[in-house]
C-alpha cells in the first residue's frame, strides 16, 4: 500500500510537498484574487454593510441612545411624514440641490472652457480655483459665516458702499430666504472646482478635428460650443452631475456650521435634521428613518438622470 | 497685414479670457484672503463699523494666534489629527492596493460584482451611516477616542482608493506581469516588485487624497468625540473656539488658517496629483 500525502499529514510528518502544495494552492489566480480582496471586504461588510442594516433596524424600532427599544414597524416613518419640520426639510433639500447643481453646472462648464484655453499662468489659475475644494470645508465655512455676520458682514459693507443696498442690509443667516441663498453660495463655491476640473478633463479629450470641421463650416464660437463641445461633453457631464447630486443632497458640513438648519428649520437638510433628532435629541430610531428617507428620493433622482442620459 | 489682424484678434481673445477668469479667481480666493486678514486684525478695528474691512489699518497683531496656543488645546488637536490621518491613510492605502490589484487584474468569479459593490459603497454618503456607527464605536469600547476615527475612516477611504488604484493598475501592460510569472516569480513577488513600482504615481495620489480626506473629515469626528483633548483640528476649531454664543472671530479665523496649513502645503507641492486624482476618481469607469 502506497503511503499517500494525506497519511503523511495525519501522522504529523511535514511532507516535503506540503509547503509546496500550499504555495501551489495560493498561486491559483482565483485563490490569490479572493485572498487580496478579503481584508477590504471584511472591513466593508462589518463597518459599512452591517451598520447600514443597523440603520434600517433602528428606523423600524423605538431605539433611543442608551435604551435599545423594541420593534415598532413603520411608526417612525409615519411620524416623520406627519412632521412639519421634516416636510420643510424635504422641500429645502430639493431647493438646495436643484439651485446649487444648476449653478455649479453652468458656471463649472464655462470655467472649464476658459481653463482649456492656452493662456499664461494656466497652472497658477487652475491651482487657485481648485483651492476651495481642498481646504477643510468646515473651516472655510467658518470664514463664510464671518463674511455673512449679522453686523459686520463684509458682503453688506461692500454692497452698501457701492450703493447697491441701503444700510443695514439683509441679515444673511437670520432670514430664511437669505440663509438659503448663503448656504447655496458656499456649496457652489466649494463644489465648482470639482465640476470645472473634471469637465476640463473631458474637454481636452475632444479631438481638434471636430472644431476644425466646424470652423470650415463657418460655425461661430458659440455655435461650436453648442453643437460640438456640449454634445461631446455629455458623458463626462452626466457622471459629474450624478456624483454631485448625491453629495449635494447628503451635505452636512456647510449647513451645520453656517446655520444649524435655522432660521426656523428653513435650511435643514436630511443630514442636519437626522443629526439634531438622532444625536442631540437621542432619538436614534427617528434619526435613522430621516437619513434613510434620502435613499428613495436620491434613487428617483438618479434614475431619471440615468434615463435621460440613455435617451440622449 | 492679415497676420497683424490675426495677432490682434488673438490678443483680444486672451484679454477676454482673462477678464472672464478674474471673477472666478476672486470668488475662489477672497474668503481665504479675508480669513487671513481677520486673523491678524486687532479686535478694536475688527468690531468697528467705520473701519474698512478689507485690510488692516491699526497694525498687524499676532494675539489671536497666541491665544490659540496659550488658552486652547490647539496643538493637541493638531497632534490628534496627524496621528489619525497618517495611520488611517497607511492602513487604507495598503488594503486598497491589494483589493484594487485583485479587482483590476485577476480573473475570478464575482470580481465584477465586488467592483460594483466597492463603487456603491464609495457613493454612500456618511450621512447615512453616522448614527449606527456612533453605536458601533460604543460597542467596540472605543467611543470618545481617536482610535474610533482610525477604525472608521477606512470605511470611506478604502472604496475611494480602491476605485482610484484600479484605474492605475489597468494602465500597466499585462505582458510585464506575465513575463515575471513565466520566469518563476510568485504572484506576490510580481505584485511587489513589478506592478507596485509602476503604479507609484497612483499610490502617491491615493495617499494624498486619503490624507486630505482624513484631515478634513467633519461629521464622524464631531459625532464620536466629545472630550476636547481627543478632538481633531477641524472639530476643535469649529466647536471649542465658540464659547456659549460668543464668537471670537479673530482666534476662530486664526485657528481655521493654521489648521488648513498642512493641507495647503501638500496641495502646493503636489498640485498635479490632486488634479489627476480628482479626474480619475470621478470619471474613470
Amino acid at each position: 500500500m502506497a503511503v499517500g500525502p494525506r497519511v503523511l499529514e495525519a501522522t504529523g510528518f511535514p511532507g516535503p510537498g506540503r509547503f509546496a502544495r500550499i504555495r501551489q494552492w495560493w498561486e491559483q489566480e482565483h485563490v490569490f484574487g479572493y485572498g487580496l480582496i478579503l481584508p477590504a471586504l471584511v472591513l466593508l461588510v462589518s463597518l459599512v454593510a452591517f451598520p447600514f442594516g443597523m440603520a434600517i433596524y433602528f428606523s423600524l424600532s423605538d431605539y433611543w441612545v442608551g435604551s435599545p427599544g423594541g420593534f415598532v414597524g413603520l411608526a417612525n416613518y409615519r411620524e416623520i411624514l406627519a412632521n412639519e419640520v421634516f416636510r420643510q426639510t424635504v422641500q429645502n433639500s430639493f431647493v438646495f440641490t436643484g439651485i446649487a447643481l444648476t449653478l455649479k453646472t453652468v458656471l463649472g462648464v464655462w470655467l472649464a472652457v476658459l481653463l482649456a484655453r492656452d493662456l499664461r499662468f494656466k497652472r497658477l489659475i487652475r491651482g487657485a480655483v481648485l483651492l476651495p475644494f481642498v481646504i477643510p470645508t468646515a473651516l472655510s465655512t467658518l470664514g463664510w459665516q464671518w463674511m455673512f455676520d449679522s453686523l459686520y458682514s463684509v458682503v453688506n459693507w461692500t454692497a452698501i458702499h457701492v450703493g447697491l443696498i441701503r444700510p443695514p442690509g439683509p441679515n444673511w443667516l437670520g432670514q430664511s430666504t437669505y440663509a438659503m441663498a448663503a448656504v447655496i453660495t458656499v456649496n457652489v463655491w466649494r463644489g465648482l472646482p470639482f465640476f470645472a476640473i473634471t469637465t476640463l478633463a473631458g474637454l481636452v479629450a475632444i479631438p481638434r478635428e471636430f472644431y476644425e470641421a466646424a470652423e470650415v463650416d463657418g460655425a461661430s464660437s458659440w455655435g461650436r460650443f453648442w453643437h460640438v463641445t456640449l454634445p461631446l461633453l455629455k458623458p463626462v457631464l452626466a457622471v459629474v452631475i450624478l456624483f454631485s447630486t448625491i453629495f449635494t443632497f447628503g451635505d452636512f458640513n456647510i449647513v451645520y456650521v453656517l446655520t444649524r438648519g435655522g432660521p426656523v428649520n428653513t435650511t435643514h437638510l436630511f443630514a442636519t435634521l437626522a443629526y439634531q433628532i438622532g444625536l442631540n435629541g437621542g432619538n436614534l430610531g427617528q434619526g435613522a428613518a430621516i437619513s434613510l428617507f434620502m435613499l428613495p428620493l436620491l434613487g428617483a433622482v438618479v434614475f431619471f438622470q440615468l434615463r435621460y442620459i440613455r435617451k440622449e | 497685414m492679415a497676420s497683424a489682424t490675426g495677432r490682434r484678434a488673438r490678443i483680444g481673445h486672451s484679454v477676454r479670457s482673462y477678464a472672464n477668469l478674474v471673477p472666478y479667481v476672486f470668488f475662489a480666493l477672497f474668503p481665504f484672503y479675508f480669513m487671513l486678514v481677520t486673523s491678524f486684525k486687532p479686535n478694536a478695528e475688527l468690531y468697528n463699523l467705520k473701519s474698512i474691512p478689507f485690510w488692516i489699518q491699526t497694525g498687524v497683531i499676532t494675539d489671536h494666534y497666541r491665544f490659540l496656543f496659550a488658552r486652547t488645546e490647539f496643538l493637541v488637536w493638531i497632534k490628534n489629527t496627524l496621528i489619525v490621518s497618517v495611520v488611517a491613510t497607511a492602513v487604507s492605502v495598503g488594503l486598497s492596493i491589494l483589493a484594487g490589484y485583485s479587482l483590476a487584474r485577476l480573473h475570478f468569479r464575482g470580481a465584477g460584482t465586488f467592483g460594483t459593490a466597492v463603487f456603491i459603497t464609495y457613493l454612500v454618503p456618511p450621512t447615512l451611516l453616522f448614527l449606527p456607527l456612533s453605536q458601533v464605536v460604543v460597542w467596540l469600547g472605543i467611543s470618545d477616542s481617536i482610535l474610533a476615527l482610525i477604525v472608521i475612516y477606512p470605511t470611506f477611504l478604502v472604496p475611494f482608493c480602491t476605485w482610484l488604484l484600479m484605474g492605475y493598475f489597468r494602465t500597466i501592460p499585462r505582458e510585464v506581469e506575465e513575463c515575471a510569472l513565466v520566469d518563476g516569480a510568485t504572484r506576490m513577488q510580481t505584485l511587489r516588485k513589478i506592478v507596485l513600482p509602476m503604479a507609484v504615481p497612483g499610490i502617491i495620489c491615493a495617499l494624498l487624497f486619503s490624507f486630505t480626506l482624513c484631515w478634513n473629515e467633519f461629521i464622524y469626528a464631531l459625532t464620536f468625540i466629545s472630550q476636547s483633548a481627543h478632538k481633531t483640528a477641524v472639530v476643535g476649531v469649529t466647536a471649542d473656539l465658540i464659547r456659549g454664543d460668543i464668537y471670537y472671530w479673530g482666534s476662530l479665523m486664526a485657528g481655521a488658517v493654521l489648521a488648513s496649513v498642512p493641507i495647503v502645503v501638500c496641495y502646493v507641492l503636489f498640485l498635479d496629483y490632486y488634479v489627476s486624482g480628482l479626474t480619475a476618481g470621478a470619471v474613470k469607469g
